[in-house]
C-alpha cells in the first residue's frame, strides 16, 4: 500500500521563478549584449499635430559614435509599411497607416520621427539633439466631443472624418431581447448618466526593449513583449519577411498589463535598421518614452441609460460609447471597447439592450489593451448606474442587485448580449462577502456619522461583477472579425532520465506560468514538481502559440497542457502494457505508475520514458517517443465573478478619501495555486483602485502629456492601500476539464466601481450623485462643496426622484 | 534617460568646492545627494558642463550644539537629521517634517542642505526652516556670510546663493521644549506636498505662549503664517480659538495651480490643515 501523494494542484507553492525575477538576476532584453551590437535612439515629436516641412540630420551624423541617422522615408521609401491592426471591427473601419517613423506628418506628441544609430546608447541619445526638424503646426484634435463635432479639424486629413468605425449591438435585432427604446419609454424609472473613463498608462515595470540580430539567415528578435508568437507572424507580414526567417524570443518580461500586447513601430524599425547595417541593434526606451509612446488604456465617454419598473426589476439598458483611439489603431484597437459590449449587462437579467460604440481619432498616443480591456469600462458603468438606480428607487443597492441577478439554479444562462454563462453562484459569493465585511454594522456606523454630522463620512460601495475571459473560442473571434484564433498550444517532452520539459505557447510576463504549469503536470503525470521545466517565449522551442492576455493562459493554455499530458499517458499505457505483459484495459494509472489492476505489478512513467528512449523492446507499430502536443480551442469563455465591498472614509473638509476596508469574494472556479491567485487579486485591486482614485493621463490644450512622469502620474504604493480581505467561493467552470476560470484581470475589473460607489455613497446626502475619476481630493471636496443646499446644490435630495420621495414619506431606506 | 555629458568634480573641502564652482562658471551644478538633480539631468531638463559633488566633504556633515543654536551641516542626510537627538530636543518641528520626506531610500541619500538649496516650494523642509528662523551659513569666493531663511528663499527654485556659493550649514535657534507637528497633504504617500503646514508651539498651561507656523507650497517660496501666529499667542488653545486663527492661514499666500489643486482649493486646504497642525502641535 502506498499513500496517495498530496496533489500539487491547490498547493500554495512559492513560485519557481521568483528568485530570479525578484533579484533581477535574469535575462531581460536590455541585458542582452551581442558582438558588434549598435544602439538605436529615437527622436520624438514634441508637438501633437504638425506637418514635417524639413529635416536636417547632417549635424547628427557627425556626432561622436554615430553610425547612421534614419528618417521615415529612409526606412520605408515607398511609404507602404504600417503597423498591424488585427481587429477591424467593421468592414468599413477607417484604419490610418501607422508608419515606423513619421512620414509627412506627426499625429501625436511622442511619435518617433528619426532614429540615430550609434556605438553606445549614450552617444545615440546625445546626437538626437542635433537633428533639426521644421514643424508646421496643424490644428490639434483633443477630446472626444470635440473630435466628433461638426466641422472639427481632422487628425487624418485624407480620411475626411475623425470617426474610425461604429459598432452596434441591438438585442431586438440579435433576437436575444426586446427593443430598448420601447422598454425605456414604457418604464416607471429611467436613470441616465454620462461616465468618463479617464485615460490610463499601463505602467509596466520593465520598459520596452528590443534587440535584433540579423547576422544569420534566420533573424532573431528579442523583445520585452507579451506576444512573441503574434509578433513573429506580424513582423513577417508587416515587413514582408519570410516567416521562417524570423525567430522571436520574449525572455523574462517585467510586466505588461496589456501594454506589451502590441506590434510596435520601434520593433519594426529595429528590424529594418539591423538589416540595413548587418549588425545587431538594440533599442531600450526611457520611462519618459514609455509614458508618451507606449499605448495607453481606457479613455471612453459612456452615455448609459437604465430603466426599471417600480419594484426594481430592470427593463432595459442602453449604452452609447465614444472611444478615444488616439492617433492610430493598435493591434486590438477598436476591439477593446467592443469586448465591453458583452459585459454591460453583467450578472443581470436584462430584457432589452442596445450598445453602440464609435471609435474616434484624436492627436494623442494610441489606446489599446490595458488590464481588462473593455470589460473594466463596462463593469464600471453598469455597477455605478446600479447604485444610482437604487438611489432613485430608494432601495438598498445590494437588494436591487439580488432582484436582478441570475440565480445559481438558472445556469447555464444565455444573456441578452448572447453569451452563455456556464456557471456561477452570485448568492454564495455575496453572502460570504457581506459577512466578512460586516455590511450591516458599517451601515449602522454610516447612519451614526451622518446623524452627528461627522467631518469624516463613511460610504459603502458594491461591485458584483462578472467578466468574460479565457480569450477565446476561435469561432466567436471569427464572428467578431478578429484576425486570429483563440486556441493555445502545449507540448510535453519526456526525457530519458524521467525529467519533463513542458512547452507552452502562453508566454508569461510575470504571472507564474512555470509554477502553475509544473503543478498541473506533476499531478497529471505523477512526476515531481521539481522534475518539470517549463519552456516558453521562444518561437524556436515553442513554435506555436497565441501568448498571454485576456486571462487566457490557464483556461486555454493550461488546458492544452492537460491535453498533452493525456496523450503522453495514452502512449505510455501501450508501452506499459507491453512491458508488463498485460492488457491496456487492465492498467490503472495513478501517482505516476501504471499498475495491473488487482496486482502489485507496476511500472513508473519514468521507467517507461527510459524504455522508450532505448526503444529496444517496443510493441509493433509504436513510435519510440512519449512526446506529445496538443492544441486546445475553448468552446466558451470562462466567467469568473465576485462580490467586492469597499468602505471608504471621506474627509468632507479636505475631500481626502481613505479606504477603510476592502473585502472581495471571488469565484474563479478551481484554483491551481492559491498564492498566485492572491497575488493576482492584490495587484489587480491596486490597479483598479488606482483608476478610481489616483491615475490619469492628462493632456494640455496643445496635446502635451502633462502627466509624463511618475511624479505626476500617481501610481499608488502599498502605503496608500488597505489590507485587503480576499476570499473565494468555488463554482467549477463546466467549460474546461480543470474547472478553472481566469483571474488575471478580475481585481482590476471589479474594484474601480466599488471604490467610486463607496465615495459617492459617503457624500450622497451632501448633494453628490457622481464624481469624475480619478476621485482626487479636490474633485471630492468640490462635489461636496457644490452639492450643499447652501451652494445651490441638491443637498440631501441627491438621491433624487422616487427614492427621495419615499424617504420623505418614511419609505424604504 | 541618459544625462548629457558633463565633467564631474568631487572636492574634499568646502574651499575646493567653491573654487571648482568659480572655475566652472555659470553652467555648473552642485550635487548634494542628487535626489532632485539626477532626475533633472536624466530627463535632460538641465545639462550642466560641470557637476560638483559635495558628497566627499566631511566638514559638511553632522549636527552640533552651539549653545543657543543647533547647527546642521548642509550634507547631513535626512535620515541623520531625523534621528539626531539634538534636532529632536531643540528643533522638533524639523524632525517631524523630515519624517515625511519621500521614502527611506531618498532619506538615506538626500540631504538637508540640498533640499533647502534646491528651493522647491513643495519641498517639506523649507517651511520648517522658515518657521524656526533658521540661518543659512554660506561660503563663496568672498568668504562666509549668514543669511536668514526669509532672505534665503527668493522664488521658485531660486535662493540667494550665487553660482559659486556653497550652503555650508544651517543654524537653527533652539526651540527647546516646543511641541510640533507637520501636517502634510498629498494624494499618494510618496508624492510631493500639495499643501503642508509646519507648526510648533510653546504652551504654558493651556495657553499658547509662542507659535511659529510655516506653509509649504502656498507660494513660490515658503510662507510664514504670521496672522495665525498672532491670533494664537496669549490665547487658550481651545478648538474655537484655533479654528478662528486658522482662518487667517491663506492671507498673503499666492499658490500655484496644477492638476491636483487650484488656488481656491489650496487656500482652503491651508486653513483646514493649519487648524489641524496647531491642534496636533498643542497636543504634543
Amino acid at each position: 500500500m502506498t499513500a496517495m501523494a498530496e496533489p500539487e494542484v491547490g498547493r500554495a507553492r512559492v513560485r519557481k521563478e521568483d528568485e530570479r525575477l525578484i533579484t533581477g538576476r535574469t535575462r531581460w532584453t536590455d541585458n542582452i549584449t551581442l558582438p558588434g551590437m549598435v544602439h538605436m535612439a529615437l527622436l520624438r515629436s514634441p508637438t501633437a499635430h504638425a506637418r514635417i516641412t524639413a529635416m536636417d540630420t547632417s549635424a547628427a551624423k557627425e556626432m561622436p559614435g554615430v553610425i547612421a541617422v534614419y528618417t521615415g522615408d529612409d526606412l520605408d521609401p515607398g511609404g507602404e509599411v504600417g503597423m498591424p491592426n488585427a481587429w477591424p471591427i467593421t468592414p468599413d473601419q477607417k484604419t490610418p497607416r501607422r508608419p515606423m517613423l513619421a512620414q509627412g506628418t506627426v499625429n501625436f506628441a511622442g511619435e518617433a520621427v528619426a532614429a540615430v544609430i550609434a556605438r553606445s546608447a549614450a552617444e545615440a541619445e546625445d546626437a538626437l539633439a542635433e537633428i533639426d526638424v521644421d514643424y508646421e503646426d496643424l490644428p490639434v484634435v483633443l477630446g472626444l466631443d470635440n473630435a466628433v463635432a461638426d466641422g472639427a479639424p481632422l487628425v487624418h486629413e485624407d480620411m475626411g472624418t475623425n470617426k474610425s468605425a461604429e459598432w452596434i449591438f441591438d438585442s431586438s435585432q440579435a433576437g436575444s431581447g426586446g427593443d430598448v427604446q420601447q422598454a425605456i419609454s414604457s418604464s416607471d424609472v429611467v436613470v441616465t448618466r454620462r461616465f468618463r473613463q479617464q485615460r490610463l498608462v499601463p505602467a509596466f515595470m520593465e520598459p520596452r526593449s528590443v534587440v535584433v540580430d540579423p547576422t544569420a539567415p534566420q533573424l532573431t528578435m528579442w523583445s520585452a513583449t507579451q506576444v512573441p508568437h503574434i509578433l513573429k507572424t506580424m513582423v513577417a507580414m508587416t515587413l514582408g519577411l519570410p516567416e521562417h526567417h524570423v525567430r522571436v524570443i520574449a525572455p523574462d518580461v517585467g510586466g505588461g498589463f496589456g501594454g506589451k500586447l502590441a506590434v510596435t513601430p520601434e520593433e519594426c524599425a529595429a528590424v529594418v535598421v539591423a538589416q540595413k547595417l548587418g549588425k545587431p541593434v538594440k533599442w531600450t526606451e526611457s520611462r519618459s518614452e514609455t509614458m508618451v509612446s507606449a499605448h495607453h488604456g481606457r479613455d471612453q465617454m459612456q452615455d448609459i441609460t437604465i430603466s426599471a419598473s417600480r419594484d426594481g426589476t430592470i427593463t432595459g439598458l442602453k449604452v452609447d460609447l465614444l472611444a478615444d483611439m488616439g492617433a492610430y489603431l493598435g493591434i486590438v484597437g477598436g476591439g477593446v471597447p467592443v469586448l465591453g459590449a458583452f459585459m454591460f449587462n453583467a450578472i443581470y437579467k436584462i430584457p432589452a439592450y442596445r450598445f453602440s460604440c464609435t471609435t474616434v481619432f484624436t492627436n494623442t498616443t494610441l489606446t489599446d489593451a490595458y488590464r481588462g480591456a473593455g470589460r473594466p469600462e463596462a463593469t464600471f458603468a453598469i455597477e455605478r448606474i446600479m447604485d444610482e438606480l437604487a438611489a432613485e428607487l430608494g432601495m438598498d443597492p445590494m437588494q436591487l442587485r439580488e432582484k436582478n441577478w441570475i440565480a445559481h439554479d438558472e445556469f447555464p444562462y444565455t444573456t441578452v448580449s448572447t453569451l452563455t454563462y456556464d456557471s456561477g453562484n452570485y448568492e454564495a459569493a455575496t453572502a460570504k462577502a457581506m459577512q466578512l465585511f460586516d455590511y450591516d454594522g458599517l451601515r449602522r456606523e454610516q447612519a451614526e456619522r451622518r446623524d452627528r454630522g461627522d467631518r469624516v463620512q463613511l460610504g459603502i460601495g458594491i461591485s458584483t461583477f462578472t467578466e468574460m475571459c479565457g480569450l477565446a473560442p476561435s469561432r466567436v473571434l471569427g464572428s467578431l472579425d478578429y484576425g486570429a484564433g483563440g486556441w493555445e498550444h502545449a507540448a510535453i517532452r519526456m526525457l530519458p532520465t524521467g525529467k519533463v520539459e513542458v512547452v507552452t505557447g502562453a508566454s508569461p510576463h510575470g504571472q507564474g506560468h512555470e509554477t502553475a504549469w509544473s503543478q498541473i503536470v506533476a499531478d497529471q503525470l505523477g512526476v515531481g514538481f521539481d522534475d518539470i521545466e517549463i519552456l516558453h517565449g521562444d518561437t524556436q522551442s515553442s513554435h506555436k502559440g497565441l501568448d498571454t492576455y485576456g486571462s487566457r493562459s490557464l483556461t486555454v493554455g493550461g488546458i492544452a497542457v492537460v491535453k498533452a499530458a493525456e496523450k503522453v499517458i495514452a502512449k505510455a499505457r501501450k508501452v506499459a502494457a507491453h512491458l508488463m505483459e498485460a492488457s491496456e484495459d487492465d492498467l490503472e494509472f495513478a501517482d505516476g505508475k501504471f499498475t495491473v489492476r488487482g496486482t502489485d505489478t507496476s511500472t513508473a512513467i519514468q521507467d517507461i520514458a527510459l524504455a522508450v528512449f532505448a526503444a529496444h523492446d517496443l510493441p509493433d507499430g509504436v513510435e519510440p517517443t512519449l512526446d506529445s502536443e496538443a492544441v486546445f480551442d475553448p468552446e466558451n469563455f470562462s466567467f469568473p465573478h465576485g462580490t467586492h465591498l469597499c468602505a471608504t472614509e471621506v474627509d468632507t473638509e479636505t475631500g481626502q478619501v481613505r479606504l477603510r476596508s476592502y473585502v472581495c469574494v471571488d469565484d474563479i472556479g478551481k484554483v491551481i495555486n492559491p498564492l498566485i491567485v492572491e497575488g493576482q487579486m492584490h495587484g489587480g485591486l491596486a490597479q483598479g483602485i488606482a483608476q478610481a482614485l489616483y491615475e490619469e493621463a492628462v493632456y494640455d490644450e496643445f496635446g502635451t502629456l502633462t502627466s509624463g512622469t511618475f511624479a505626476d502620474y500617481l501610481v499608488p504604493s502599498a502605503m496608500d492601500l488597505p489590507s485587503f480581505t480576499t476570499d473565494r467561493t468555488e463554482t467549477a467552470a463546466t467549460s474546461n476539464p480543470l474547472g478553472v476560470k481566469g483571474v488575471g484581470e478580475a481585481g482590476t475589473i471589479a474594484s474601480t466601481p466599488a471604490v467610486v460607489n463607496a465615495v459617492v455613497d459617503a457624500v450622497r446626502h451632501r448633494g453628490v450623485n457622481d464624481i469624475e475619476m480619478p476621485l482626487s481630493p479636490m474633485r471630492v471636496w468640490r462635489a461636496v462643496h457644490k452639492g450643499d443646499t447652501a451652494a445651490g446644490g441638491p443637498g440631501a435630495e441627491a438621491g433624487g426622484g422616487l427614492g427621495s420621495i419615499d424617504s420623505a414619506h418614511g419609505g424604504a431606506q | 534617460m541618459i544625462p548629457a555629458p558633463f565633467d564631474y568634480v568631487a572636492p574634499s573641502t568646502v574651499d575646493e568646492a567653491v573654487r571648482a564652482l568659480a572655475d566652472a562658471g555659470e553652467d555648473a551644478k552642485v550635487l548634494a545627494g542628487g535626489q532632485s538633480l539626477l532626475p533633472v539631468l536624466r530627463m535632460r531638463l538641465a545639462a550642466p558642463t560641470t557637476v560638483v559633488d559635495l558628497g566627499k566633504i566631511g566638514e559638511l556633515k553632522g549636527v552640533r550644539d552651539e549653545g543657543d543654536a543647533v547647527v546642521i551641516g548642509a550634507m547631513t542626510t535626512h535620515y541623520d537629521v531625523q534621528r539626531d537627538p539634538l534636532v529632536h530636543d531643540h528643533a522638533l518641528l524639523l524632525a517631524r517634517a523630515t519624517d515625511t520626506v519621500a521614502d527611506p531610500q531618498v532619506r538615506h541619500r538626500g540631504t538637508f542642505g540640498g533640499s533647502l538649496a534646491h528651493a522647491d516650494p513643495a519641498g517639506d523642509l523649507l517651511a520648517p526652516a522658515l518657521a524656526l528662523d533658521a540661518e543659512m551659513v554660506i561660503q563663496g569666493t568672498g568668504g562666509r556670510r549668514t543669511v536668514s531663511a526669509a532672505e534665503f528663499f527668493q522664488d521658485f527654485f531660486t535662493t540667494s546663493l550665487a553660482p559659486e556659493d556653497i550652503l555650508v550649514e544651517v543654524r537653527v535657534p533652539k526651540h527647546t521644549g516646543w511641541t510640533a507637528h507637520y501636517e502634510k497633504f498629498n494624494r499618494v504617500a510618496q508624492a510631493w506636498s500639495m499643501v503642508a503646514v509646519a507648526a510648533t508651539v510653546r504652551a504654558e498651561g493651556g495657553t499658547v505662549a509662542e507659535a511659529r507656523i510655516g506653509l509649504t507650497n502656498m507660494a513660490s517660496i515658503p510662507v510664514r503664517a504670521t496672522a495665525v501666529e498672532q491670533a494664537l499667542v496669549g490665547r487658550s488653545a481651545d478648538a474655537e480659538t484655533i479654528r478662528a486663527a486658522a482662518e487667517h492661514a491663506a492671507e498673503g499666500t499666492s499658490p500655484t495651480v496644477d492638476g491636483n489643486a487650484d488656488v481656491e482649493y489650496r487656500q482652503h486646504l491651508a486653513k483646514v490643515l493649519t487648524g489641524r497642525a496647531v491642534e496636533a502641535a498643542m497636543a504634543g
